[in-house]
């Protein structure tokens, strides 16, 4: 780690910036972007040593810096006046080579500092296809790609985010992983980096590791071994270190209010994926869909007040210029006091050009009111539904309760409110499900633009019909499930297809996207893989894998072709990882890592998912409005659900 | 109900010229980069924007004559419709204070008071600064000798439509070899002509008629744009008083 100052690698880049594509992504220079000098705690209160974070979206810059999670924990760690934070994102193939042949290493795009002179590396994954990013940037920053060849030089790899829940895929690639809501344990971190430097990083990487690894709120890999009996089944993962907790847990930030960020969110230069500000107006979700990992590892529900999310707003148009603010969450329409949020907002902003959207939001004719707030100025351009579940059956499966009619009655509102096209997103490949299922989607869709005819009278009616195929996630009731194999998937995709085409009638009203299974499978290679998926990524990587997320890059076969190779004479293979059910007694290689939630209620959960599959009438309801039902988060945590409603108002804001 | 017609937007009252900076990195911005900027600093800086009708009110901005890509410059131009009468030096200073470093307001005048004709009619000429690296003056020089006796210049360039051939030299009002960073740079005076002929394209022909190792990417600046005046080879003001 770090000399008394490092040089900006800007110089030796700019000569090369107009031979790559968009160089705008590799210059930085974002309005409300931090810069600090390299030996900032110097002129801090305490003095001592700085600490130095690099925070990594491994993406293309126009994914990364939108990211909302990157730009909380710049700004909280920035906030403090012995850290400096930087940002990096993954380079495009261009630059790649462009930093190869110069002998350029990856930089941050703040002050163009090489991430490899930085204390501690941070990786957010919401999605496990950055995992051959991560390689990448590891590798053009001078960093071993095994966390066993690095020493005190170089800095400390934590992965964060949704798919650190299962870290044990790229376990060779990171010293550490954390689990769970980032702000409060960047600090602690933080703390522990200032401490050991401070002592003069007594007992080298080891020992830094160890304090970080006792906490028992950072997961350090390399103290614990994985072991597999002579079938290549997982028998357990144990510490191997006499300190090393049996079990890490993860982190949940309460009590919102006190965490407004971000405060001074970055607005790029160059254009990106979200061209807006956003406010997270809570965070978790116990809706209890069975497939959705975010619903099930971000428990409690956490709101935010009213007020405060008046205020961000507010502060949010005022730092950044955007016209639209977007209130973010797993489930927008779901916050106690949204009617007024949104009402109180519609008033504030009527008669400008602030526009409002909520995204995620459910099947339910109270979130037309809402948009019809939302979209005062008489704009109607598209609503968004997520039934998930092509029939009635399998929404039950996935325990999304919507019944038809609710659905049709639902958009019938919204088109009679003006709308004209309504976008509905499902899910292919859910257990139990069969062709008949999917094929309602299509008789679902042809009945919602009947509908929307007949309550509006006109013919320009559209339906977007979305599709994605369904990946089995770590830490949900549906872990245990077989994933559907692409090649059925893609039939039954184009099954429906068909269908929706042959009828001329309704044909060209409906809209019809969806992605081939292939890449659905790597996915769920990466997100149920245990430690033997890291030889899988590494092999991918060095046959040139980049960027998996993005169809143009991604290679089925070269996936395959590494899985073959890395896999064998372990007994195991894609299809053992990805299409294979699990049993209750398997051990998962992700059972050491807490998420709160009771193995034993999951597994149940999935039988009861099972049983409605065969007509059983079961639902799990939100235990915020009825009694617990022991998911066991809360007891587990010591967290508790903090809801309003808080009976506050909007008021207006005072007249600039 | 169905659909609502928008309401119609009154016409700005007040419209202001701006001369604006693109330095350091920011030379990496594209046009519309630009124009993203400039739209959520007139949101910030709470300048009282004219919109333009329709679902998707827009702030009456209008630009002209931006530079390409990775080239610095000195004198951009951007004209506001604002929907109330303001003080033109104190909307020059807030929006500067909005603008991300290295996108800074240079001068601002109300269109009213300053020469007439629409920006684009104003801006028919560019001052580019060139810097060729380490080519040194005495190399350089014969070859922009050679350059200007030519009667015309053909070059080639990789255009959207394709490749395309035309003349570079007519545009060239005048070229002198300076001094630059290490060696030598170009003063070029440029004149705004259909199809557009751009500094890079000169450096092409340069080139071929010079046989002028030419930097690739050399760095260029543009220093001044304006009213030509090609009797005298100099730029006037687009933003002089009346």
């Amino acid at each position: 780690m770090s000399a008394a100052s490092v040089e900006s690698v800007f110089p030796r880049l700019e000569p090369h910036l107009l031979s790559v594509s968009k160089p705008i992504q590799y210059v930085g220079g974002e309005l409300n972007m931090v810069t600090k000098d390299w030996d900032c705690a110097a002129a801090s209160e305490d003095g001592g040593p700085t600490v130095r974070w690099a925070l990594m979206y491994p993406d293309a810059y126009e994914v990364g810096l939108p990211n909302q999670g990157v730009q909380i924990l710049y700004e909280v760690l920035n906030e403090r006046d012995w850290i400096l934070a930087e940002r990096t994102y993954a380079v495009w193939p261009d630059m790649e080579k462009v930093l190869r042949e110069q002998g350029i290493p990856q930089f941050t795009v703040d002050s163009h500092r090489p991430v490899g002179a930085f204390d501690l590396f941070g990786i957010s994954f919401s999605t496990e296809l950055g995992y051959t990013n991560l390689l990448t940037a590891l590798d053009l920053a001078g960093i071993p790609l095994h966390a066993v060849d690095r020493d005190e030089t170089h800095p400390v790899v934590v992965a964060g985010g949704h798919a650190a829940f299962n870290p044990e895929p790229i376990a060779d690639f990171v010293d550490a992983a954390v689990l769970g809501d980032g702000e409060e344990v960047v600090l602690k971190i933080s703390e522990v980096v200032r401490e050991w430097k401070g002592e003069g990083s007594p007992g080298g990487r080891i020992e830094l590791l160890r304090r970080l690894a006792v906490s028992g709120t950072v997961y350090v890999p390399r103290f614990y071994d994985a072991e597999y009996d002579a079938d290549g089944m997982l028998v357990a993962v144990v510490p191997n270190h006499a300190e090393a907790p049996v079990r890490v847990r993860k982190h949940t930030l309460m009590d919102l209010d006190q965490w407004p960020y971000p405060r001074n969110p970055l607005v790029p230069l160059a254009e990106t994926v979200h061209e807006r500000f956003s406010v997270e107006i809570f965070r978790g979700c116990t809706r209890g869909c069975r497939f959705c990992q975010a619903g099930m590892i971000t428990r409690p529900v956490r709101e935010r007040s009213i007020e405060t999310i008046g205020a961000m707003v507010d502060n949010g148009i005022k730092k950044t210029g955007f016209e639209e603010v977007g209130l973010l969450s797993l489930s927008s329409a779901d916050h106690t006091e949204i009617g007024d949020v949104a009402s109180g907002l519609a008033d504030r902003y009527e008669g400008s050009n602030v526009s409002l959207s909520l995204p995620s939001t459910r099947v339910d004719a109270f979130n037309i009111t809402l948009a019809n707030e939302f979209s005062r100025n008489g704009r109607r351009s598209g609503l968004t539904f997520a039934p998930e579940g092509g029939s009635e059956r399998m929404r039950k499966v996935i325990n999304k309760m919507v019944s038809e009619d609710d659905l049709i009655r639902t958009v019938a509102t919204a088109y009679s409110h003006g709308w004209r096209q309504v976008k509905l997103y499902f899910m292919c490949g859910l257990p139990t499900e069969t062709d008949e299922d999917v094929l309602q989607i299509a008789d679902l869709a042809k009945r919602v633009i009947a509908t929307g005819r007949e309550v509006s009278g006109r013919n320009d009616i559209r339906c977007t019909v979305s599709i994605g195929g369904f990946v089995p996630k770590p830490h949900t009731p549906f872990q245990w499930a077989s994933q559907l194999d692409p090649t059925t998937t893609d039939e039954r995709l184009r099954k429906l297809r068909d269908t929706v085409r042959e009828d001329k009638r309704y044909g060209r009203a409906i809209g019809f996207r969806y992605h081939d299974g292939q890449p659905g499978q790597i996915e769920g290679l990466l997100s149920r893989g245990d430690r033997r998926v890291g030889r899988i990524i590494e092999q991918v990587w060095r046959d040139g894998g980049r960027f998996d997320g993005w169809s143009e890059h991604f290679s089925y076969e070269r996936w395959a072709a590494a899985a073959e190779t890395a896999l064998a004479g372990t007994g195991v293979d894609l299809d053992w990882f990805t299409t294979r059910e699990r049993g209750y007694d398997e051990v998962l290689p992700w059972d050491h890592l807490d998420s709160g939630l009771d193995k034993d209620w999951l597994w149940a959960d999935w039988e009861d998912a099972l049983a409605a599959a065969d007509g059983q009438d079961i639902e799990v309801e939100d235990c915020r409005w009825t009694p617990c039902y022991d998911c066991g988060v809360c007891p587990e945590m010591g967290t508790e659900i903090q809801i309003g409603p808080t009976g506050q108002k909007l008021l207006p804001l005072s007249v600039v | 109900m169905s659909r609502q017609q928008p309401e119609q937007q009154a016409p700005p009252v007040q419209r202001l010229r701006i001369r604006y900076a693109k330095r350091g990195r920011l030379r990496f911005t594209s046009h519309r980069d630009v124009s993203r900027a400039i739209e959520r600093a007139v949101v910030r800086a709470e300048i009282p924007m004219a919109y333009s009708s329709g679902f998707h009110p827009h702030p009456r901005i209008s630009y002209a004559g931006a530079a390409p890509t990775g080239a610095a410059s000195e004198s951009e131009y951007v004209e506001l419709g604002l929907a109330a009468v303001r003080d033109p030096a104190e909307v020059g200073a807030a929006l500067d204070a909005a603008l991300p470093d290295g996108l800074d307001v240079v001068a601002v005048v109300d269109a009213a008071t300053s020469l007439e004709g629409s920006l684009s009619d104003l801006l028919t000429a560019s001052r580019w600064q060139i810097d060729l690296g380490d080519l040194a003056v005495e190399v350089v020089a014969p070859a922009v000798q050679a350059f200007l006796a030519a009667e015309s210049v053909t070059v080639e360039r990789m255009t959207k439509k394709g490749l395309r051939s035309f003349d570079c030299r007519a545009a060239v009002a005048r070229m002198d070899v300076v001094d630059g960073s290490v060696g030598a740079a170009l003063d070029l005076l440029l004149a705004h002509t259909v199809p557009a002929v751009r500094p890079d394209d000169v450096l092409t022909g340069l080139r071929e008629t010079g046989a002028l190792a030419t930097p690739a990417t050399a760095l260029l600046t543009r220093a001044a744009q304006g009213v030509l005046d090609r009797d005298t080879g100099t730029i006037g003001d687009p933003l002089e008083a009346r």
